[in-house]
């Protein structure tokens, strides 16, 4: 097997894994902010519902959680995923739509965490500066406090965002053909291991231009002290 | 005419009254110093003043119009503080400038937003052309007021610059300045030099002592008991929630009438010549 032969199935996982880590960014960080406000809620049920359901999804295995979601709905029900009319009877959709499921509610949850730390740490007297001048409470929040927030969780968003990169590769055991399946597909067939540590040059180069990114918009950001 | 009456207001967190019974009136161009010890309930009075805390009873009155009344059940909407709040400003202890603007945006932002809320009130009259031009317009005006008030407050040349570039000083007179841009009936300043080192303090003040006018009135909550003594026109002396002594600063300061006042002011004067000492 040729290096290209190997580059190119191996992308076709990629793309693949780079599908389910764009979505779950794109849906877990405003979902995140959801959990956050209902954490932080003044109407104590929902404050405590949401506080124990991200205390349950951050004490359990990402890979539980998985399986769960996937398996647990023909398990309990009878009702398997893949069996759902909304995937149109396609088994690799049914298990790439589980698993995302899956994915946005652990990250949503870690990112609920990191959000509420970093609007926490913003000092009483910003608000109050804000209500003096005559702002509203939106006004205050998108105006004043919003970037200083994102300028305190940035760090560890961007740990979160770069582990998301390499937590994608659990998928592999609920079937979704991401990378890391590809390269084991490569393996039980061809009987060939090289591709399955080939794929690390994958996740290095794309958690590479992760960071990049994260420093430019910290260089941005850092025009500004709190 | 009194600018300012407040009438036997009340303030209690759980069981603890803070505030108890505080009944005074200021007159236009007036300047009034609060002193007393830690604890006596002076920076609650200034929160009650500027709404960031509500008194459990008592009243308000701003050139004799209402304000605040704990009896009633009117202007305790958020609109309605958010209107009357504006005929109070207040500079913080501890400044609170907004770290991701810079001089003359911290100066302009409450402005700009008031300015664009006011002006979609009015768009629906208006073609988009006259709506962007009627807001540059009237946000260069917003940026020329606040020019010249960071003129005024000596820091025209920092207007670009970020609050943590400037020294405490500077960021306090920032803090002034953004006060004034919303052109405040009465402007009260809690403790503005107590964050302070002490050869910043002078700065302050002076800009403080500069401000005032016929027609600006101001309530100072100072430990600065050389500056109470010398600009302001009243003083009240507070302890235990409320006014012990209220007067002349001539009089407060040199005939102290309740034991309470003569223990304060020993102290305070002791602590001022131990501060020249060292």
């Amino acid at each position: 097997m040729s290096l290209l032969d190997a580059t190119l199935q191996l992308l076709d996982g990629f793309k693949l894994t780079l599908l389910l880590f764009g979505l779950t960014l794109a849906l877990s960080l405003p979902l995140g902010l959801v959990f956050c406000f209902g954490s932080m809620s003044k109407f104590a049920p929902l404050k405590w519902f949401t506080k124990g359901f991200v205390y349950i999804i951050r004490g359990t295995p990402l890979l539980l959680q998985l399986m769960i979601v996937v398996y647990l709905p023909g398990i309990a029900f009878g009702a398997p995923i893949t069996r759902w009319p909304i995937f149109g009877g396609s088994v690799p959709t049914a298990y790439f739509c589980g698993a995302l499921a899956a994915f946005v509610i652990n990250y949503s949850c870690y990112f609920s965490e990191i959000y509420r730390g970093g609007i926490i740490n913003i000092p009483k007297g910003q608000y109050e500066a804000g209500q003096v001048l005559g702002m509203t409470k939106r006004q205050i929040f998108f105006k004043v406090i919003l970037l200083q927030v994102i300028k305190n969780i940035l760090a560890p968003i961007s740990n979160e965002t770069i582990t998301l990169v390499k937590d994608t590769a659990l998928a592999r055991t609920v079937s979704v053909m991401e990378i890391l399946f590809c390269a084991y597909e490569i393996l039980t067939l061809k009987n060939i291991i090289w591709p399955l540590f080939y794929t690390g040059v994958f996740y290095l180069v794309f958690n590479t231009l992760l960071t990049l990114l994260f420093g430019y918009i910290e260089k941005r950001l850092s025009r500004f002290r709190s | 005419m009194a600018i300012l009456e407040v009438k036997n207001i009340h303030k209690c967190f759980r069981d603890v009254c803070v505030l108890d019974g505080i009944d005074f009136t200021l007159e236009k161009g007036e300047v009034l110093a609060i002193i007393g010890s830690s604890g006596s309930g002076k920076t609650t009075l200034l929160r009650c003043l500027n709404f960031l805390e509500r008194p459990d009873e008592g009243q308000i009155i701003v050139n004799d119009k209402v304000i605040f009344d704990a009896e009633s059940k009117e202007n305790t909407s958020e609109a309605a503080i958010r209107k009357n709040r504006l005929h109070f400003g207040l500079v913080f202890q501890s400044f609170n400038l907004f770290p991701q603007y810079t001089v003359i945006g911290n100066v302009t932002l409450a402005a700009k937003l008031a300015n664009k809320e006011r002006l979609k009130e009015l768009k629906k009259s208006m073609t988009n052309g006259e709506y962007r031009k009627e807001l540059k317009a009237s946000e260069a005006e917003i940026d020329t007021h606040a020019l010249e008030l960071l003129r005024r407050v000596g820091l025209e040349e920092k207007a670009d610059a970020y609050p943590y570039q400037l020294s405490g000083g500077q960021q306090q007179r920032v803090a002034i300045a953004r006060a004034l841009a919303m052109t405040p009936d009465i402007l009260c300043f809690d403790e503005p030099t107590s964050a302070l080192d002490p050869e910043l303090t002078g700065e302050v003040l002076n800009v403080i002592r500069g401000l005032k006018s016929s027609d600006r009135t101001m309530i100072v909550v100072t430990h600065e008991m050389e500056f109470a003594k010398n600009v302001s026109d009243r003083v009240i002396f507070m302890a235990n929630g409320v006014i012990e002594e209220m007067g002349d600063p001539k009089e407060v300061f040199e005939n102290p009438k309740s034991e309470a006042l003569k223990a304060f002011l020993s102290k305070a004067l002791d602590s001022e010549y131990a501060q020249e000492d060292i």
